[in-house]
């Protein structure tokens, strides 16, 4: 016998469904959370980093010697000091710690300096002498496959295809696009930064900003060669991630430095260096043909998607699985080949960002839609409905959608909310161009834009994803106190709120102590792939579930819900860890695509209104408004700020937000010419939360931070194609693109 | 490095005098970008926030002076008037926070093409106030910027306040950037009007290697309404006037293709700044004379 929640939650505030206070909110806002660019310990060294400046290049020798000659530089190491393998990696094993005697993108690590400041360090590092072998990079995404293997297996990371129903089908209206995506950065304001601390047994605690503890924990133990009870981390302040964590940075290089010397070893990267440091989203350039017959139905679509996976492969195969099995969008369509393929340049890396893959494809299909809608007279929203999917739909991977798809719903969501009122005064802060003063109103176009995309949410392909939760009840100063533990990383979403939440509800407790997440605790699981609600909340709903279990026992033949539960408990310590997996998914068979690849699908729709100068080709978003079915709101607040920040993502894809390459060699690495949407740019936005229960889901939740960043970017490029006529292939969308200068 | 603290503008010429490599700081919002990535170690840092006289402004003869060390916002809030230019370009430099930092002396000081402050100084006809323990001399800022962030002064000199012509003439000063706020000049422009000497000043930002006037376009357009007679009796200006003035000042640039915009696309928008604001100067001006 077990107790229910409802048994125990009778006066309890704070949990589920609620929005209470976020604990590191205060702080953040005060300037008072620690980050780890704060982390500090006694008698510490820092680490700096030597990039390789040049995109493909073979490393002739390598000069330490004046660098180990400045007074303070306790260390200076290369691949050679990397004691266990040389080589880590999401999914293959294919980056070195250190280069060896090739580097294959510019900012490639190459050696570590560790010393006594950090200016020490900087001079040390430019006193290492490396001397180059320039090669000719290979940067072209499309004909990368042919050109020189820059990895033993040759230059295809993964081709998916997906092949559904009549490969020669014919139709009525054809529509065919070549559609870019540029280079977008998570562009998070923390930068990477790490303290790795040594024991006296040979050991390292690494304290760091991660997505994922364990996989972190692996792949350092590997390089290490050190045993992984050995390689003990713990989560730091992070600020913010979005995919751009999930690979290492300097998780195995502040350790080498910290074994190397025995001294624990910091390493902050500055703006610059982030930049050089993390993985960024695949460009893409995609080709589609979408037929459909007079009414606007889909008959088929084909597509070619290229992803530009960069130096190393880092999640480029997961990426390009997404892209393919999510590429046709949320329709049903009957016939359909899809091939995408991830491809190794000596581009910047590429890897994890908020959409994986959805948000590529979602920028092709719906601004098709649109060109279909044309090319038929129809109305974009009402090509859209005629082909949404729903409930009980096959996606072009045979997989059924077996829980609410309320695609058309959405679309008519947005569409029927009021429309903005042209502002009849100059203010302009509402102009495009805004304070900069560019317009009073000449050459101002307003233009309406629909778009609406897909999500697979949590791991897919037959991953086994799971998260593990312990909680503990036990009496503190004669009040009912919870602890709950895990490892997955709070990345500033709001996971350790969801988490007191869930206890509440299901303890019904109201103190809930959240302990740091670290890897003493079995793995949590990514923080990515809009999974921690869905796969760790799900653990700590099991978690709880278990103690209750206890809890009726110590109850005995008693009605647990009417005795007081400090009374039940007494001395007993309940500490129950469980875990937990979602329902299995499978493969994808590798000629056809097909399987149940996928946990769950998010759906999002968005309604863009622009004002364009087009005569300065400047645009301001004057609304943004979404429609999102979140299955169930755990943090309505957070829901909100959720699809805020996504659909604020994908507004600096479509108008702002590009790493400008050029030879193999980043153009921007700055905030001053890596723009990202400031108050000005972005609209408040008008938000409709579905709450439609998927009954496969804890609580019936669907992860909501990465559908908003796939519909919001075609939606606005959709806008302003309305008010320019312009095609606009390309994001992000440039001025140069619209006045054609 | 060493850190030069003087209390006196006196002190602070002695010091330079003594150390010509010492670079100059007041609000730190371009040298402590430069020195927190490291692409610059001075020998020495100037700090100039003690002094009090460089914080301060007055207006005299119809002329403004600006000290050297008084930051955007008190530009905004309390030159607005007699400024409206400066003000204007002010207003569009980085955010708040930098706009309570920064001055127009450092905007000087780091001469970059794409700072914010030179078009509208330029326009306005206003001069730097460079001194020395030699002395003070006075440079017309037409002669000021020499290069891409070079300028006029000696190794020895201070930029010690900027002086700008007050004026009740509408003065505009537009800036193109890729985001609506917080935003570096893609190309921007300032036009001046100055009717006491039938004259137009315009001046371009960020599309040469140093800001710089648009002497073509002020000499047509100043001889088309003084021939016209159109600073005693303004009409609406031609539709044609306005779009050769845009030519003209986008003749006077000579930008480069960079991540923040094309050349071609930097002489686009330079003539379409410039058509609209002249347009919105003069239906100010005639709004004023009429």
């Amino acid at each position: 016998m077990s107790l229910t929640p409802a048994e125990l939650t009778s006066a309890v505030s704070g949990g589920i469904g609620s929005s209470p206070q976020r604990p590191d909110g205060n702080l953040k806002v005060r300037g008072e959370f620690a980050y780890a660019s704060d982390l500090w310990h006694e008698d510490m060294i820092w680490g700096a980093t030597l990039r390789s400046p040049h995109p493909y290049a073979r490393i002739v020798s390598i000069d330490l010697t004046e660098a180990l000659q400045v007074p303070g530089v306790y260390a200076v190491l290369t691949h050679q000091d990397v004691p266990g393998q040389n080589r880590y990696g999401l999914e293959h094993k294919d980056q070195p710690v250190l280069a060896e005697d090739v580097v294959r993108y510019q900012g490639e690590p190459v050696a570590l300096v560790g010393a006594d400041h950090p200016e020490t360090a900087q001079r040390a590092m430019k006193r290492i002498k490396v001397e180059y072998e320039v090669l000719t990079p290979v940067v072209d995404m499309e004909t990368a496959v042919d050109d020189t293997p820059l990895h033993p297996g040759g230059n295809l990371v993964r081709h998916v295809p997906v092949r559904r129903g009549d490969q020669h089908a014919e139709a009525e209206v054809v529509v065919t696009g070549r559609y870019e995506v540029g280079m977008q950065d998570q562009a998070f304001l923390g930068p990477e930064s790490g303290l790795a601390v040594p024991d006296e047994e040979g050991g390292v605690d690494l304290y760091i900003a991660t997505q994922w503890l364990h996989v972190d924990q692996g792949q350092v133990a590997a390089a290490l060669g050190r045993p992984l009870e050995q390689v003990r981390l713990t989560l730091s302040g992070v600020g913010g991630a979005f995919g751009g964590r999930e690979d290492l940075s300097m998780q195995v290089h502040a350790c080498l430095l910290a074994l190397h010397t025995g001294k624990p070893t910091k390493m902050v990267y500055n703006r610059e260096e982030s930049f050089y440091g993390h993985v960024h989203r695949h460009p893409a350039v995609l080709y589609y043909e979408h037929g459909a017959d007079h009414t606007g139905k889909l008959v088929y679509v084909k597509a070619r998607i290229y992803l530009d996976g960069g130096a190393y492969a880092s999640s480029t195969g997961a990426v390009v699985a997404n892209a393919a099995t999510l590429g046709i969008g949320p329709y049903d369509v009957d016939n359909v080949t899809v091939d995408c393929w991830g491809v190794y340049t000596n581009n910047p890396p590429c890897g994890a960002m908020r959409g994986f893959g959805a948000v590529q494809a979602g920028f092709a299909y719906e601004s098709q839609m649109d060109k279909l809608a044309e090319a038929l007279g129809m109305d974009p929203v009402d090509v859209r409905i005629v082909n949404a999917m729903s409930e009980g739909s096959v996606m072009p991977t045979g997989q059924v959608v077996d829980s609410a798809a309320p695609v058309a719903q959405l679309l008519k969501l947005v569409k029927d909310k009021p429309m903005p009122p042209l502002s009849t005064v100059v203010d302009l802060r509402d102009m495009p161009g805004g304070v900069s003063n560019t317009t009073h109103g000449e050459g101002v176009v307003r233009g309406v834009g629909y778009a609406v995309g897909i999500k697979n949410i949590c791991f897919s392909e037959g991953y086994d994803d799971y998260s593990t939760a312990r909680v503990r009840l036990q009496v503190i100063n004669g009040e009912p106190a919870a602890l709950a533990h895990t490892a997955a990383a709070e990345v500033g979403q709001g996971l350790v709120t969801i988490m007191q939440q869930i206890v509440r509800t299901e303890l019904g407790v109201e103190r809930v102590t959240i302990l740091p997440m670290d890897t003493s605790i079995g793995n949590g699981g990514s923080t990515s792939a809009s999974r921690q609600t869905y796969v760790t909340g799900g653990a700590v709903k099991a978690a709880c579930a278990a103690v209750r279990e206890k809890l009726a026992k110590l109850a005995g033949g008693r009605d647990p819900s009417a005795v007081d539960l400090v009374e039940l408990l007494g001395d007993e310590v309940i500490d129950e860890t469980v875990e937990w997996r979602h329902r299995a998914t499978e493969p994808i068979d590798p000629e056809t695509g097909q399987g149940n690849a996928h946990v769950q699908y998010g759906f999002a729709a968005h309604r863009a209104v622009v004002d364009v100068d087009v005569e300065l080709g400047l645009v301001k978003v004057v609304e943004l408004d979404c429609a999102q079915d979140v299955g169930k709101a755990l943090n309505p607040q957070a829901v909100l700020g959720q699809i805020q920040g996504g659909s604020a993502q994908g507004l600096g894809l479509a108008v702002m937000e590009e790493i400008q390459t050029a030879g193999g060699k980043v153009r921007n690495p700055s905030f001053t010419d890596y723009l990202i949407p400031t108050v000005l740019d972005m609209p408040p936005m008008s938000i409709d939360v579905l709450e439609l229960a998927d009954p496969n889901a804890p609580y019936g939740v669907r992860g909501v931070g990465e559908p908003p960043t796939i519909s919001s970017t075609p939606a606005i490029v959709a806008a302003i194609r309305a008010a320019t006529g312009l095609a606009l292939t390309r994001v992000p969308v440039r001025p140069e693109h619209i006045t054609g200068t | 490095m060493d850190f030069l603290r003087p209390d006196t503008l006196a002190e602070a010429l002695t010091l330079k005098a003594q150390r010509p490599d010492a670079v100059p700081i007041a609000g730190g919002t371009d040298v402590m970008v430069e020195l927190n990535f490291d692409h610059r170690r001075p020998a020495a840092l100037l700090d100039l926030t003690r002094i009090a006289e460089l914080r301060s402004w007055d207006a005299d003869d119809g002329t403004v002076r600006i000290g050297a060390g008084v930051p955007y916002t008190r530009i905004i809030e309390e030159l607005g008037e007699r400024l409206p230019g400066l003000a204007m370009a002010s207003r569009t430099v980085g955010s708040p926070q930098i706009r309570n930092r920064g001055t127009v002396g450092g905007n000087l000081g780091a001469a970059s093409p794409a700072g914010d402050t030179h078009p509208v100084l330029l326009a306005a006809g206003a001069t730097v106030e460079a001194a020395s323990t030699r002395g003070t001399r006075l440079i017309p800022a037409t002669d000021f910027y020499l290069g891409v962030k070079r300028h006029a002064l000696e190794p020895d000199e201070l930029i010690t306040a900027v002086r700008v012509p007050a004026t009740r003439a509408p003065q505009q000063f537009s800036k193109v950037g890729t985001r609506n706020a917080m935003v570096i000049a893609v190309c921007s422009f300032a036009v001046a009007l100055h009717p006491a000497q039938n004259r137009v000043g315009a001046a371009v930002g960020s599309a040469a290697p140093t800001p710089r006037r648009a002497s073509a376009a002020e000499e047509f357009l100043s001889a088309e309404l003084t021939s016209t007679n159109q600073w005693e009796s303004p009409k609406p200006l031609l539709d044609s006037v306005k779009r050769r003035f845009g030519e003209l000042v986008a003749e006077a640039a000579s930008p480069i293709d960079d991540v923040r915009g094309s050349a071609a696309y930097r002489k686009h928008a330079l003539s379409v700044l410039a058509r609209r604001t002249l347009g919105w100067a003069w239906q100010d001006y005639s709004g004023k004379v009429a």
